[in-house]
């Protein structure tokens, strides 16, 4: 296996492989081993990346809250406030229900999302390298055989719970404030609608479908708007990377452009995310 | 890219991660911010109200201080016009006591003068009636000279 030649092709392949876990009748395998375990895989780097991003961001702005003070805060608390507010503020301008889950849910979206994103801007080598490097003197294990993705939001499977959360929220709070019957009149009854009983009869399902596909395709682009990102921005790093001497200014160049596409893509995720469950909590017709 | 059961593993960390922000993040972080707020409201109200005491106590005080300068030069010309009178009346009094001094002596020198010129023409009378005795002694011519003695008392 170590002496298999390493192509460009799977030199990327390797490094768009998530590490995976599955349980098998022997008990649990990684990886290959996993390759027909089906639903039932877990992706152990997006996981281990993602929960322990989330726990730095809890930690750092518990501490803060934790410290915090209204008399004259400490340059850290500035920064910490700076952040609240950047999100409180969207918040405020954007929903105009009331709800304290909102704005706790924007800024771990927000904060959450720019953490994992921020993984991107480590070199693409580095992590991996050294996660193989650990696996063949530890575990003794082939290098080829260790997986290491640490940007969780390239991984679908992040960007669509994310969205799948959003998305059971909107549903949520549109029963909630509209009951059940109007979230289903909102998705029967508009757009076509009909005073004539028969004609209004044919017109529902034209609705309902019109409906449900706008309101699925929420979910739909706000996981793919994300992953599609990311992913690119990776694969972009990940082909800088394997050309040799010439990468360094071209990484540096794109790393810069890319600091962009993190902010943005964080806000935006956080952005949509308000102005989703601001369109669930209000009667619009 | 394919779905699996990290979906599930994530839905279950963003959960947790969102109800933890919602219970200990965020309540602390967003009420010590309003609470600031608050406070620097409250405390520019305050230094607005304390300008404009300042600016009123500064009115009073500028008030206060004519009103006392009016107060001290009325007070000042009182006693200007308090010591005139008081000069005028002394000089008058002076004035009256000088003369009923003045008087009083000049009664007195009148009154002495008059008892002097008394007693002189009593000793002058008599020193004439002595020196006619002595004439008379000599040559006993009363009627010749009578009217001398006469005379002579006249003129003292």
């Amino acid at each position: 296996m170590a002496a298999e030649e390493v192509t460009l092709s799977s030199h990327i392949q390797h490094h768009l492989t998530n590490a995976k876990m599955c349980s098998t009748d022997a008990g649990l395998a990684f990886n290959k081993a996993c390759a027909d375990s089906g639903f039932w895989t877990w992706h152990i780097d997006t996981l281990a990346w993602s929960i322990g991003l989330g726990l730095i961001f809890l930690w750092i702005f518990r501490s803060a809250a934790k410290k915090s003070t209204t008399g004259v805060p400490g340059k850290f608390q500035c920064f910490i406030e700076m952040v609240v507010e950047l999100v409180g503020d969207n918040v405020r301008d954007t929903y105009h229900g009331n709800s304290k889950l909102i704005a706790p849910l924007a800024l771990t979206i927000f904060v959450w999302v720019f953490l994992m994103n921020l993984m991107d801007l480590v070199p693409v080598d580095f992590l991996p390298a050294f996660a193989g490097f650990v696996g063949e003197q530890a575990f003794g294990m082939d290098p080829h055989d260790v997986y290491m993705k640490i940007v969780p939001t390239t991984d679908v499977n992040m960007t669509a719970a994310l969205a799948l959360g959003v998305f059971i929220l909107m549903i949520g709070y549109s029963i909630r404030i509209k009951g059940l019957g109007g979230f289903i009149g909102e998705l029967t009854l508009h757009p076509f609608s009909s005073k004539n009983k028969l004609v209004m009869a044919i017109l529902i399902p034209c609705n309902l479908l019109l409906e449900t596909i706008a309101l699925v395709a929420k979910p739909f682009s706000l996981a793919l708007r994300l992953f599609g990102n990311l992913y690119a921005g990776e694969m972009i790093f990940i082909l800088i990377g394997a050309i040799g001497l010439m990468q360094l200014p071209l990484h540096f160049v794109w790393a810069v452009f890319h600091i962009m596409v993190i902010v943005l893509q964080a806000f935006v995720f956080m952005m949509l995310t308000i102005v989703y469950l601001s369109m669930a909590s209000t009667k619009s017709h | 890219m394919n779905l699996n059961a990290t979906l599930i593993g994530e839905l279950i960390a963003f959960v947790v991660f969102v109800w933890f922000c919602m219970k200990f993040v965020w309540p602390p972080l967003n009420g010590a911010i309003e609470a600031r707020q608050k406070k620097i409201e409250d405390g520019l109200a305050a230094s607005d109200k304390a300008e404009k005491d300042l600016e009123l106590a500064r009115e009073k005080a500028a008030e206060e201080l004519k009103e006392a300068k009016t107060q001290a030069s009325e007070i000042i010309e009182q006693a200007k016009k308090r010591a005139t009178l008081i000069v005028d009346e002394e000089t008058t009094r002076g004035q009256q006591e000088r003369e009923k001094i003045i008087a009083q002596g000049h009664s007195e020198i009148e009154s002495e003068r008059n008892r002097v010129k008394e007693e002189l023409r009593q000793q002058v009378a008599t020193l004439a009636v002595v020196g006619a005795e002595k004439i008379l002694e000599r040559e006993i011519d009363q009627a010749a000279h009578s009217d001398i003695v006469e005379k002579l008392v006249a003129e003292l």
